[in-house]
């Protein structure tokens, strides 16, 4: 790999899942931005990584990096690939920008052995404050961006998450939290105070034996 | 690099080398082939482990000369920004290798070459030929070159043809492969753009049944038309409007005549007239056909991740907007079939009005992408830095 000079620290949802990935193991991130996990995990993990991205100039700082990514669509693009394809597919932060999040993340689950999701948990208490005292839609953090332009078309929080995984037949092997200054927060119980404090929550999913047979997950 | 005793210097082309002596080239329409003889020029220096060579294959009108000048026109070589010293393909990393593909008309065996048997020009003799016949012959090359692995696979348009199909046959000698504005398979609307140059060429009474060399005569005409319908293909519509508009040539109304009235006529029969001075319209004809018979999947059950199935070889594909002649959806169905065996690809899409010569052209995100790409497949394949 090229050492890239002058990094700085990794983001912290990238550093949590880069401790989730066994080591040469090979992965799919999709929705991979400029390439950042995917070349976090070629150096510290030695990952067999490929990344799906949806622009153009994510795709072309990618593959300048020297990794293996194409420009594609998470919504109708991962029926090309195969079952079992992957020991990891990564979905980070990119649940929100798709438009049918119940069949993607079957999807993950066909092709990959593990599905590593992280979402911005729009139950967050500033998010709830933000709704109850002005009446607006909260903004993602730092983005600004109005409620019409944001990429963001299903925001959901992390108790919404965990229903659907359970509706879906899907097992949640691990979940974690980081709160609004980046510290890695494990909330024990059900959930609740997690749903209230974590800024964004990282999942490890995997399909249970006795999935629901309704899915469908087949495709192409 | 081992020069065996049939390597020469020839004094026009560069480097050639007589193959199949042996074994001669099994071609798919049947015919034995051989001895036949593989024009190439070289860039670069191979490397002690043989490990750092790159072929380069040349799109339907191109030849050995990847960097100029060109031996009959004087002119740059046609990937001269891609090739050299600094440039993407560098020469001082990688040993760069292109030939003249079979069938051609600088050098290697082609429809212009003296048919042994008979003495004189093969003509309509020649066997009809495939891309998968161009890249038989292109391996017989690297195996007399001893080279077992090439780094990198690259070309585009039936350069790209070429670069898919070394990977469906002989994958483990793959590295890397780089098809450019390219397709698995020629769509109904190119075989109907080739055919419309063919039927220029034949139409033209010099043409001779295709025994000019013979009797003396030369189809430019028909070869100069075949060229500017060609040449219409390889542009796009924005590229056209802004390059020529409506502009009139070197006058101020039009003449009510046929003469070259709009500069775009006058550029596009420069551009036929110009053509005909370095190609030969026998080879015109039996390139065009090999792109026309170029379907890859057929020759896996219609499926064209099959072709691809199980090769370790790393991709970089790269598309380009405005190119109508293989759009990026001819591109993507490619990458598609690769992430359908999980293959390792990247896929770039070059945002370009320059239609589908943009390959040829100075694209800096098409320089960047391959940089990155080839770089890093380098450092895998431990290929040191320049």
């Amino acid at each position: 790999m090229n050492a890239g000079s002058g990094r700085t620290s990794a983001r912290p949802d990238h550093r949590l899942i880069a401790e989730l990935v066994e080591p040469g193991s090979r992965l799919l991130d999709i929705g991979c931005g400029d390439g950042a996990l995917l070349e976090l995990l070629a150096r510290e993990k030695s990952v067999d990584g490929r990344g799906i991205e949806i622009s153009q100039e994510g795709v072309n700082a990618s593959v300048r990096r020297g990794l293996s990514v194409i420009q594609g669509d998470a919504d109708t693009d991962l029926a090309d690939y195969p079952e079992a394809a992957f020991d990891y597919v990564v979905l980070s932060q990119t649940l929100p920008a798709i438009r049918d999040p119940r069949g993607v993340l079957l999807e993950l689950l066909r092709i990959g052995r593990i599905a590593i999701v992280s979402i911005p948990n729009f139950g967050h208490w500033r998010n709830r404050l933000h709704l109850l005292t002005r009446g607006r839609m909260p903004a993602p953090r730092g983005s600004g961006e109005p409620w019409y332009a944001t990429p963001q078309i299903r925001p959901c929080t992390i108790k919404d998450f965990v229903m659907l995984c359970r509706e879906l037949g899907i097992a949640i092997d691990r979940r974690t939290q980081v709160d609004s200054r980046g510290r890695v927060r494990r909330f024990s119980g059900t959930g609740r105070f997690a749903n209230l404090f974590g800024e964004q929550a990282v999942f490890v999913l995997s399909a249970r034996s006795s999935r629901t047979p309704a899915s469908g997950t087949k495709r192409g | 690099m081992p020069e065996s005793a049939t390597a020469r210097v020839h004094e026009q082309v560069g480097l050639s080398v007589e193959l199949g002596h042996e074994t001669p080239l099994e071609l798919d329409c049947g015919i034995s082939l051989g001895p036949f003889t593989l024009a190439y020029q070289t860039y670069g220096t191979l490397n002690a482990e043989r490990s750092n060579a790159v072929l380069l294959c040349h799109a339907l009108t191109g030849d050995q000369f990847v960097v100029g000048p060109h031996p009959v026109t004087g002119k740059p070589g046609w990937w001269e920004l891609m090739v050299g010293p600094g440039r993407p393909f560098d020469t001082d990393r990688y040993f760069v290798i292109c030939s003249n593909a079979l069938g051609g008309c600088m050098g290697t065996t082609g429809p212009k070459e003296i048919n042994p048997e008979t003495g004189r020009p093969w003509g309509l003799d020649f066997p009809v030929i495939t891309i998968r016949d161009m890249v038989k012959a292109q391996a017989m090359l690297l195996d007399h070159l001893g080279i077992e692995q090439l780094f990198c696979i690259s070309g585009g348009s039936m350069g790209g043809m070429q670069a898919l199909q070394w990977v469906a046959s002989y994958p483990e000698r793959c590295y890397t492969a780089v098809p450019i504005a390219c397709a698995a398979k020629h769509s109904a609307q190119n075989i109907a753009l080739n055919e419309v140059g063919r039927q220029a060429i034949m139409a033209d009474p010099e043409w001779r049944e295709g025994r000019y060399q013979e009797l003396g005569t030369n189809p430019a005409g028909g070869l100069a038309v075949a060229r500017m319908a060609a040449h219409i293909s390889y542009l796009s519509e924005p590229a056209l409007q802004r390059k020529f508009g409506r502009t009139l040539q070197d006058r101020s109304n039009v003449t009510y005549g046929f003469d070259a009235d709009f500069q775009v006529e006058s550029y596009l029969r420069h551009q036929g007239q110009s053509f005909v001075e370095r190609f030969d319209a026998n080879s015109y004809l039996y390139i065009t056909r090999a792109i026309d018979y170029f379907d890859l999947a057929a020759d896996y059950e219609g499926v064209l991740a099959n072709a691809f199935r199980g090769a370790e070889t790393r991709f970089c594909v790269i598309s380009f907007t405005s190119d109508w002649l293989y759009p990026t959806p001819e591109n993507r169905a490619i990458v598609r079939a690769l992430a359908a065996v999980a293959a390792n690809v990247s896929f770039v899409e070059v945002v370009s009005d320059k239609g589908h010569d943009a390959f040829l052209l100075d694209e800096p995100d098409m320089f960047e992408t391959l940089r990155g790409f080839l770089s890093g497949a380098a450092a895998r394949r431990g290929l040191g830095g320049p």
